[in-house]
């Protein structure tokens, strides 16, 4: 994907990580961004009505946390690794701890693992308070170039 | 679930309970295709908004996320004899291929097993040959979350 790797290399001369989101159609609808205003590389979800899962409470759809956990994780490996191609994933594993309310939800992620092919990422999510998060995420991803990925991925 | 319903009933119910009333299952445009006891499936048309790479057109993981998330919970449901609120406790996703671009996904979840506090199930999304998977999915649900009282599930075995 080098749309997404040119995006990077100008998101990283501007110093503008939010550029990132811009190629991935899927990040623009679902208004989930990374930004680094604080120094620190965060991706924020956007509260709006079509993330919302339970009318009752109302709480935002899990799903949308898995989904946004994932787009940090990524954004993570692009913006703090030195991958010269598109993290792919392999397995994502999400605990939902507290139902997310209809405000913006916030994740950070870090890299727990390293390896040549394969990294393992640690994700949370929270939304006012960052010690009360909503859900968090281990994923793995493929970081080689294709040709040395498996033949299904 | 109500037994003497038919099959098209049945599947308008659980669109409505699990889609059409929930903002970002209808946002994805989700739409039920089966519902029987334990079962539950459901189909994603492809478009560019759910892209995850421009290039290939091969969708963002975030939109089988919440399919099978939202298949996983109607699978529950169908389990249960009386309406019931439950949560997702955990989802874990195995990306096996990727989705082929402009293709509608199917997600099929089963409810395996349910308890008075948990019920687990398991899912896959294909492209209509469930033996080529696209995506495995197993989630576990806490049921009787948030207020009402814990009520006895139909699916519930001795």
């Amino acid at each position: 994907m080098s749309a997404l790797l040119e995006r990077l290399a100008e998101a990283r001369k501007e110093g503008n990580v939010a550029r990132l989101a811009e190629a991935i159609p899927y990040a623009r609808w679902m208004q989930i961004a990374p930004e680094n205003g604080t120094g620190e590389l965060l991706t924020r979800m956007r509260y709006h009505p079509e993330l919302i899962g339970n009318t009752f409470l109302p709480a935002i759809h899990g799903g949308t946390l898995g989904a946004m956990l994932e787009m940090a994780a990524i954004f993570h490996l692009l913006w703090e690794t030195e991958t010269e191609t598109v993290p792919k994933i392999v397995n994502i594993t999400v605990d939902y701890l507290r139902s997310a309310r209809p405000v913006d939800v916030i994740a950070c992620a870090k890299v727990t693992k390293q390896g040549r092919r394969m990294v393992n990422v640690f994700a949370e999510a929270w939304q006012e308070d960052r010690s009360r998060p909503v859900a968090t995420a281990n994923a793995h991803f493929l970081v080689k170039s294709d040709a040395d990925a498996p033949p299904s991925l | 679930m109500p037994p003497l319903t038919s099959k098209e009933e049945r599947i308008a119910l659980f669109q409505q309970w699990f889609s059409d009333n929930i903002p970002h299952s209808k946002a994805l445009g989700l739409k039920v295709i089966g519902a029987s006891r334990g079962f539950a499936s459901m189909q994603l048309e492809w478009r560019e908004e759910l892209v995850g790479n421009p290039e290939t057109g091969v969708l963002a993981g975030g939109p089988l996320t919440a399919m099978l998330d939202g298949c996983c919970g109607m699978s529950v449901a169908t389990m249960l004899k009386a309406p019931e609120p439950f949560a997702t406790l955990d989802l874990r996703i195995d990306y096996v291929r990727p989705a082929e671009p402009g293709k509608p996904v199917i997600a099929e979840a089963e409810c395996y097993r349910i308890t008075r506090s948990v019920a687990f199930t398991r899912a896959f999304a294909h492209h209509g040959d469930a033996k080529d998977p696209i995506a495995a999915a197993a989630a576990t649900f806490m049921l009787g979350t948030k207020g009402k009282p814990n009520r006895l599930p139909l699916g519930d075995k001795p």
